[in-house]
Protein backbone atom coordinates (compact mmCIF):
# COMPACT_ATOMS: atom_id res chain seq x y z
CA UNK A 1 0.00 0.00 0.00
CA UNK A 2 1.60 3.23 -1.08
CA UNK A 3 1.96 5.73 1.76
CA UNK A 4 -0.10 8.75 0.89
CA UNK A 5 2.56 11.22 1.86
CA UNK A 6 4.59 10.14 -1.15
CA UNK A 7 1.71 11.37 -3.26
CA UNK A 8 1.57 14.77 -1.61
CA UNK A 9 2.22 16.15 -5.03
CA UNK A 10 -0.78 14.34 -6.44
CA UNK A 11 -3.12 16.18 -4.09
CA UNK A 12 -2.15 19.40 -5.81
CA UNK A 13 -3.46 18.12 -9.11
CA UNK A 14 -7.02 19.25 -9.52
CA UNK A 15 -9.90 16.84 -9.81
CA UNK A 16 -10.46 17.60 -13.48
CA UNK A 17 -11.01 14.46 -15.50
CA UNK A 18 -8.42 13.43 -18.03
CA UNK A 19 -11.14 12.01 -20.21
CA UNK A 20 -12.12 14.66 -22.71
CA UNK A 21 -15.84 15.46 -22.74
CA UNK A 22 -17.86 18.09 -24.64
CA UNK A 23 -18.09 20.01 -21.39
CA UNK A 24 -14.31 20.46 -21.27
CA UNK A 25 -14.58 22.91 -24.14
CA UNK A 26 -17.30 25.04 -22.62
CA UNK A 27 -16.16 28.33 -21.05
CA UNK A 28 -15.97 28.32 -17.27
CA UNK A 29 -18.10 31.40 -16.61
CA UNK A 30 -21.32 30.14 -18.20
CA UNK A 31 -20.78 26.72 -16.61
CA UNK A 32 -20.62 28.29 -13.16
CA UNK A 33 -23.63 30.46 -13.86
CA UNK A 34 -25.61 27.48 -15.08
CA UNK A 35 -24.59 25.55 -11.99
CA UNK A 36 -25.73 28.35 -9.65
CA UNK A 37 -29.11 28.55 -11.37
CA UNK A 38 -29.50 24.79 -11.29
CA UNK A 39 -28.58 24.58 -7.60
CA UNK A 40 -31.05 27.34 -6.79
CA UNK A 41 -33.80 25.62 -8.76
CA UNK A 42 -33.15 22.31 -7.00
CA UNK A 43 -33.77 23.95 -3.67
CA UNK A 44 -37.42 24.29 -4.66
CA UNK A 45 -37.63 20.78 -6.00
CA UNK A 46 -40.46 18.80 -4.47
CA UNK A 47 -42.09 15.42 -4.87
CA UNK A 48 -40.54 12.10 -5.79
CA UNK A 49 -41.37 12.07 -9.55
CA UNK A 50 -39.78 15.48 -10.19
CA UNK A 51 -36.75 14.64 -8.07
CA UNK A 52 -36.24 11.37 -9.91
CA UNK A 53 -36.50 13.15 -13.26
CA UNK A 54 -33.95 15.75 -12.29
CA UNK A 55 -31.57 13.10 -10.97
CA UNK A 56 -31.99 11.11 -14.15
CA UNK A 57 -31.15 14.22 -16.16
CA UNK A 58 -27.97 14.70 -14.16
CA UNK A 59 -27.00 11.07 -14.72
CA UNK A 60 -27.69 11.47 -18.43
CA UNK A 61 -25.46 14.53 -18.46
CA UNK A 62 -22.64 12.40 -17.05
CA UNK A 63 -23.23 9.61 -19.54
CA UNK A 64 -22.76 12.10 -22.37
CA UNK A 65 -19.14 12.07 -21.33
CA UNK A 66 -18.94 8.32 -21.64
CA UNK A 67 -19.17 5.40 -19.25
CA UNK A 68 -15.65 5.82 -17.88
CA UNK A 69 -16.32 9.47 -17.16
CA UNK A 70 -19.60 8.59 -15.44
CA UNK A 71 -17.72 6.12 -13.25
CA UNK A 72 -15.30 8.87 -12.25
CA UNK A 73 -18.28 10.97 -11.29
CA UNK A 74 -19.56 8.14 -9.16
CA UNK A 75 -16.22 7.84 -7.39
CA UNK A 76 -16.34 11.52 -6.56
CA UNK A 77 -19.72 10.98 -4.93
CA UNK A 78 -18.46 8.33 -2.56
CA UNK A 79 -18.05 10.52 0.55
CA UNK A 80 -21.70 11.55 0.30
CA UNK A 81 -22.99 7.99 0.30
CA UNK A 82 -22.46 7.67 4.05
CA UNK A 83 -24.83 10.55 4.65
CA UNK A 84 -27.29 9.17 2.12
CA UNK A 85 -27.37 5.88 4.01
CA UNK A 86 -27.91 7.64 7.33
CA UNK A 87 -30.71 9.79 5.96
CA UNK A 88 -32.53 6.83 4.41
CA UNK A 89 -32.20 4.78 7.60
CA UNK A 90 -33.68 7.63 9.60
CA UNK A 91 -36.55 8.15 7.23
CA UNK A 92 -37.25 4.44 7.04
CA UNK A 93 -37.32 4.31 10.83
CA UNK A 94 -39.80 7.18 11.18
CA UNK A 95 -41.81 6.04 8.17
CA UNK A 96 -41.34 9.19 6.09
CA UNK A 97 -39.83 7.55 3.06
CA UNK A 98 -40.92 9.85 0.19
CA UNK A 99 -39.60 12.84 2.12
CA UNK A 100 -36.30 11.06 2.62
CA UNK A 101 -36.06 10.19 -1.05
CA UNK A 102 -36.59 13.82 -2.07
CA UNK A 103 -33.99 15.07 0.42
CA UNK A 104 -31.46 12.53 -0.79
CA UNK A 105 -32.10 13.21 -4.48
CA UNK A 106 -31.88 16.97 -3.93
CA UNK A 107 -28.55 16.53 -2.19
CA UNK A 108 -27.17 14.14 -4.80
CA UNK A 109 -28.31 16.21 -7.77
CA UNK A 110 -26.77 19.41 -6.40
CA UNK A 111 -23.45 17.77 -5.56
CA UNK A 112 -23.30 15.78 -8.79
CA UNK A 113 -23.97 18.88 -10.89
CA UNK A 114 -21.25 20.81 -9.07
CA UNK A 115 -18.85 17.90 -9.48
CA UNK A 116 -19.61 17.88 -13.19
CA UNK A 117 -18.22 21.40 -13.41
CA UNK A 118 -15.20 20.43 -11.30
CA UNK A 119 -14.51 17.39 -13.49
CA UNK A 120 -14.62 19.36 -16.71
CA UNK A 121 -13.07 22.73 -15.89
CA UNK A 122 -9.41 23.63 -15.59
CA UNK A 123 -8.24 25.33 -12.44
CA UNK A 124 -6.66 28.10 -14.51
CA UNK A 125 -9.98 28.85 -16.19
CA UNK A 126 -11.79 28.97 -12.85
CA UNK A 127 -9.13 31.32 -11.53
CA UNK A 128 -9.63 33.56 -14.56
CA UNK A 129 -13.34 33.78 -13.85
CA UNK A 130 -12.63 34.66 -10.23
CA UNK A 131 -10.12 37.32 -11.21
CA UNK A 132 -12.51 38.86 -13.72
CA UNK A 133 -15.27 38.83 -11.13
CA UNK A 134 -13.00 40.50 -8.59
CA UNK A 135 -12.08 43.17 -11.14
CA UNK A 136 -15.72 43.76 -11.91
CA UNK A 137 -16.58 44.42 -8.27
CA UNK A 138 -13.72 46.89 -8.05
CA UNK A 139 -10.95 44.94 -6.35
CA UNK A 140 -7.70 46.78 -7.27
CA UNK A 141 -5.13 45.11 -9.49
CA UNK A 142 -2.54 44.96 -6.71
CA UNK A 143 -4.90 42.97 -4.51
CA UNK A 144 -5.77 40.67 -7.41
CA UNK A 145 -2.07 40.05 -8.06
CA UNK A 146 -1.53 39.23 -4.40
CA UNK A 147 -4.41 36.79 -4.53
CA UNK A 148 -2.93 35.08 -7.58
CA UNK A 149 0.47 34.94 -5.93
CA UNK A 150 -0.93 33.49 -2.72
CA UNK A 151 -2.72 30.75 -4.69
CA UNK A 152 0.55 29.90 -6.39
CA UNK A 153 2.35 29.86 -3.04
CA UNK A 154 -0.09 27.44 -1.45
CA UNK A 155 0.11 25.14 -4.45
CA UNK A 156 3.88 25.32 -4.33
CA UNK A 157 4.22 24.68 -0.63
CA UNK A 158 1.60 22.09 0.26
CA UNK A 159 3.47 19.12 -1.24
CA UNK A 160 6.69 20.36 0.37
CA UNK A 161 4.97 20.48 3.76
CA UNK A 162 3.39 17.09 3.24
CA UNK A 163 6.76 15.63 2.37
CA UNK A 164 8.45 17.23 5.36
CA UNK A 165 5.60 16.06 7.55
CA UNK A 166 6.17 12.57 6.27
CA UNK A 167 9.84 12.85 7.17
CA UNK A 168 8.94 14.03 10.66
CA UNK A 169 6.69 11.03 11.06
CA UNK A 170 9.44 8.71 9.85
CA UNK A 171 12.09 10.15 12.15
CA UNK A 172 9.66 9.95 15.07
CA UNK A 173 8.95 6.29 14.37
CA UNK A 174 12.67 5.60 14.13
CA UNK A 175 12.97 6.76 17.72
CA UNK A 176 9.91 5.40 19.46
CA UNK A 177 7.15 2.84 19.20
CA UNK A 178 4.62 5.40 20.34
CA UNK A 179 2.28 6.62 17.64
CA UNK A 180 3.22 9.91 16.05
CA UNK A 181 0.62 12.34 17.17
CA UNK A 182 -0.03 15.83 18.25
CA UNK A 183 3.52 16.38 19.47
CA UNK A 184 4.59 16.51 15.85
CA UNK A 185 2.28 19.36 14.98
CA UNK A 186 4.44 21.91 16.78
CA UNK A 187 7.69 21.20 14.88
CA UNK A 188 5.59 20.80 11.75
CA UNK A 189 4.06 24.25 12.16
CA UNK A 190 7.46 25.73 13.02
CA UNK A 191 8.81 24.39 9.73
CA UNK A 192 5.94 25.99 7.86
CA UNK A 193 6.55 29.31 9.57
CA UNK A 194 10.28 29.27 8.86
CA UNK A 195 9.56 28.40 5.23
CA UNK A 196 7.21 31.37 5.08
CA UNK A 197 9.85 33.72 6.44
CA UNK A 198 12.40 32.47 3.92
CA UNK A 199 9.97 32.91 1.07
CA UNK A 200 9.13 36.42 2.25
CA UNK A 201 12.83 37.28 2.21
CA UNK A 202 13.16 35.88 -1.30
CA UNK A 203 10.17 37.91 -2.45
CA UNK A 204 11.58 41.07 -0.92
CA UNK A 205 14.91 40.41 -2.56
CA UNK A 206 13.13 40.22 -5.88
CA UNK A 207 11.60 43.63 -5.49
CA UNK A 208 8.72 42.91 -3.17
CA UNK A 209 5.06 42.67 -3.91
CA UNK A 210 4.87 46.04 -5.70
CA UNK B 1 3.55 42.81 3.70
CA UNK B 2 5.45 40.03 1.97
CA UNK B 3 5.75 38.34 5.32
CA UNK B 4 2.01 38.44 5.98
CA UNK B 5 1.26 37.13 2.52
CA UNK B 6 3.63 34.21 2.84
CA UNK B 7 2.44 33.43 6.37
CA UNK B 8 -1.16 33.38 5.22
CA UNK B 9 -0.25 31.16 2.28
CA UNK B 10 1.81 28.81 4.42
CA UNK B 11 -0.92 28.43 7.02
CA UNK B 12 -3.36 27.65 4.24
CA UNK B 13 -0.87 25.03 3.08
CA UNK B 14 -0.63 23.80 6.67
CA UNK B 15 -4.39 23.22 6.84
CA UNK B 16 -4.11 21.19 3.66
CA UNK B 17 -1.04 19.31 4.83
CA UNK B 18 -2.62 18.40 8.17
CA UNK B 19 -5.36 16.68 6.24
CA UNK B 20 -2.94 14.96 3.87
CA UNK B 21 -0.11 13.63 6.01
CA UNK B 22 -1.07 10.06 6.85
CA UNK B 23 -0.59 8.52 10.24
CA UNK B 24 -0.96 11.88 11.88
CA UNK B 25 -3.71 10.68 14.14
CA UNK B 26 -3.93 12.99 17.07
CA UNK B 27 -4.15 10.34 19.77
CA UNK B 28 -3.37 6.67 19.39
CA UNK B 29 -5.88 4.84 17.35
CA UNK B 30 -8.46 7.58 17.07
CA UNK B 31 -8.82 8.85 13.54
CA UNK B 32 -9.58 12.46 14.37
CA UNK B 33 -8.81 14.70 11.46
CA UNK B 34 -6.09 17.19 12.27
CA UNK B 35 -7.47 19.60 9.72
CA UNK B 36 -9.78 21.55 12.03
CA UNK B 37 -6.84 21.88 14.37
CA UNK B 38 -5.22 23.80 11.52
CA UNK B 39 -8.25 26.10 11.35
CA UNK B 40 -7.95 26.81 15.08
CA UNK B 41 -4.22 27.48 14.78
CA UNK B 42 -4.84 30.01 12.02
CA UNK B 43 -6.89 31.97 14.53
CA UNK B 44 -4.77 31.50 17.62
CA UNK B 45 -1.44 32.20 15.92
CA UNK B 46 -2.20 34.59 13.07
CA UNK B 47 -5.04 36.46 14.67
CA UNK B 48 -8.48 37.31 13.33
CA UNK B 49 -7.79 38.96 9.97
CA UNK B 50 -4.77 36.94 8.79
CA UNK B 51 -6.24 33.74 10.17
CA UNK B 52 -9.54 34.19 8.36
CA UNK B 53 -7.69 35.05 5.13
CA UNK B 54 -5.62 31.89 5.40
CA UNK B 55 -8.76 29.80 5.77
CA UNK B 56 -10.50 31.59 2.90
CA UNK B 57 -7.47 30.97 0.73
CA UNK B 58 -7.61 27.29 1.62
CA UNK B 59 -11.31 27.18 0.71
CA UNK B 60 -10.62 28.96 -2.57
CA UNK B 61 -8.20 26.21 -3.52
CA UNK B 62 -10.74 23.56 -2.58
CA UNK B 63 -13.33 25.32 -4.72
CA UNK B 64 -10.87 25.43 -7.61
CA UNK B 65 -10.90 21.65 -7.62
CA UNK B 66 -8.02 20.56 -5.41
CA UNK B 67 -8.82 17.56 -3.19
CA UNK B 68 -7.54 19.18 -0.01
CA UNK B 69 -10.37 18.52 2.41
CA UNK B 70 -9.87 15.66 4.83
CA UNK B 71 -10.72 12.49 2.99
CA UNK B 72 -9.45 13.86 -0.30
CA UNK B 73 -12.58 15.83 -1.03
CA UNK B 74 -12.60 18.91 -3.18
CA UNK B 75 -14.33 20.90 -5.89
CA UNK B 76 -17.34 23.17 -5.70
CA UNK B 77 -19.50 20.16 -4.91
CA UNK B 78 -18.40 20.14 -1.29
CA UNK B 79 -20.11 23.50 -0.85
CA UNK B 80 -23.38 21.90 -1.91
CA UNK B 81 -22.87 19.01 0.43
CA UNK B 82 -24.06 18.24 3.92
CA UNK B 83 -21.02 19.83 5.55
CA UNK B 84 -21.46 23.17 3.78
CA UNK B 85 -22.31 24.89 7.07
CA UNK B 86 -18.97 23.78 8.46
CA UNK B 87 -17.11 25.04 5.40
CA UNK B 88 -18.75 28.44 5.69
CA UNK B 89 -18.03 28.25 9.40
CA UNK B 90 -14.29 27.62 8.96
CA UNK B 91 -13.26 31.21 8.22
CA UNK B 92 -15.77 32.56 10.75
CA UNK B 93 -14.34 30.19 13.38
CA UNK B 94 -10.81 31.31 12.59
CA UNK B 95 -11.89 34.96 12.81
CA UNK B 96 -13.65 34.63 16.15
CA UNK B 97 -10.84 32.49 17.55
CA UNK B 98 -8.36 35.09 16.34
CA UNK B 99 -10.25 37.99 17.87
CA UNK B 100 -10.30 36.32 21.28
CA UNK B 101 -6.72 35.11 21.02
CA UNK B 102 -5.55 38.62 20.17
CA UNK B 103 -7.53 40.05 23.07
CA UNK B 104 -5.92 37.62 25.49
CA UNK B 105 -2.48 37.61 23.89
CA UNK B 106 -0.69 39.23 26.77
CA UNK B 107 -1.79 36.52 29.16
CA UNK B 108 0.69 33.75 28.63
CA UNK B 109 0.01 30.07 28.94
CA UNK B 110 -2.08 27.72 26.88
CA UNK B 111 -5.49 28.11 28.51
CA UNK B 112 -6.43 31.36 26.82
CA UNK B 113 -5.70 30.28 23.24
CA UNK B 114 -7.43 26.99 24.08
CA UNK B 115 -10.57 28.80 25.24
CA UNK B 116 -10.41 31.04 22.16
CA UNK B 117 -10.25 27.91 20.03
CA UNK B 118 -13.16 26.44 21.97
CA UNK B 119 -15.43 29.42 21.47
CA UNK B 120 -14.51 29.95 17.84
CA UNK B 121 -13.49 26.53 16.62
CA UNK B 122 -16.07 24.44 18.48
CA UNK B 123 -19.06 26.54 19.50
CA UNK B 124 -19.31 28.97 16.58
CA UNK B 125 -18.23 26.37 14.04
CA UNK B 126 -20.72 23.77 15.23
CA UNK B 127 -23.56 26.29 15.37
CA UNK B 128 -22.97 27.15 11.72
CA UNK B 129 -22.38 23.51 10.80
CA UNK B 130 -25.61 22.43 12.48
CA UNK B 131 -27.59 25.18 10.77
CA UNK B 132 -26.15 24.04 7.46
CA UNK B 133 -27.05 20.40 8.07
CA UNK B 134 -30.52 21.36 9.21
CA UNK B 135 -31.10 23.23 5.93
CA UNK B 136 -29.52 20.60 3.69
CA UNK B 137 -31.20 17.61 5.33
CA UNK B 138 -34.51 19.36 6.01
CA UNK B 139 -34.33 18.60 9.69
CA UNK B 140 -34.89 20.60 12.85
CA UNK B 141 -31.88 22.13 14.54
CA UNK B 142 -32.33 19.64 17.37
CA UNK B 143 -32.15 16.70 14.99
CA UNK B 144 -29.17 18.16 13.18
CA UNK B 145 -27.27 18.67 16.42
CA UNK B 146 -27.51 14.96 17.10
CA UNK B 147 -25.37 14.45 14.02
CA UNK B 148 -22.77 16.88 15.29
CA UNK B 149 -22.54 15.59 18.86
CA UNK B 150 -20.21 12.59 18.37
CA UNK B 151 -17.49 14.89 17.10
CA UNK B 152 -17.54 17.35 19.96
CA UNK B 153 -15.24 15.46 22.40
CA UNK B 154 -12.60 15.23 19.69
CA UNK B 155 -13.01 18.92 18.98
CA UNK B 156 -12.54 19.84 22.63
CA UNK B 157 -9.32 17.83 22.65
CA UNK B 158 -8.18 19.77 19.59
CA UNK B 159 -8.73 23.04 21.47
CA UNK B 160 -6.37 21.95 24.21
CA UNK B 161 -3.83 20.93 21.60
CA UNK B 162 -4.28 24.24 19.80
CA UNK B 163 -3.56 26.02 23.05
CA UNK B 164 -0.43 24.00 23.73
CA UNK B 165 0.88 24.31 20.19
CA UNK B 166 0.17 28.04 20.05
CA UNK B 167 1.96 28.55 23.33
CA UNK B 168 4.95 26.64 21.96
CA UNK B 169 4.93 28.47 18.64
CA UNK B 170 4.73 31.94 20.14
CA UNK B 171 7.51 31.09 22.55
CA UNK B 172 9.72 29.82 19.72
CA UNK B 173 8.88 32.68 17.35
CA UNK B 174 7.74 35.67 19.38
CA UNK B 175 7.36 38.00 16.40
CA UNK B 176 4.67 35.81 14.88
CA UNK B 177 1.74 37.48 16.53
CA UNK B 178 2.66 40.90 15.13
CA UNK B 179 0.79 41.53 11.91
Amino acid sequence: MKPRCVNGGRAMISLISERRTPYHGWPAGPKLLGLSLFTLAIFYMDGVPLSLTVMAAVCAAYLVGGLGFAREGLRLMRPVLVFVAMIMVWHLAVGRIPEGVVIVLRLLAAIAAANLVTLTTRMEDLLDVIQRGLARIGVPATARRRFALSIALVIRFTPVLVQKGGLLVESWRARTVKRPGWRLVLPFALMAIDDAEQTAEALKARGGLL
Amino acid sequence: MERNLTLIALFAALIAALGLVPKLTLISGVPISAQSLGIMLCGTVLGAKRGALAVLLFLALVALGLPLLAGGRGGIGVFSGVTMGYLIGFPVAAFVTGLLAQMWRDRGGFIFPAVAALIGGVIVLNVLGIIGMSIKLDKTLMEASLLATPFVPGDVLKCVLAGLITQGLLKARPGLAQA
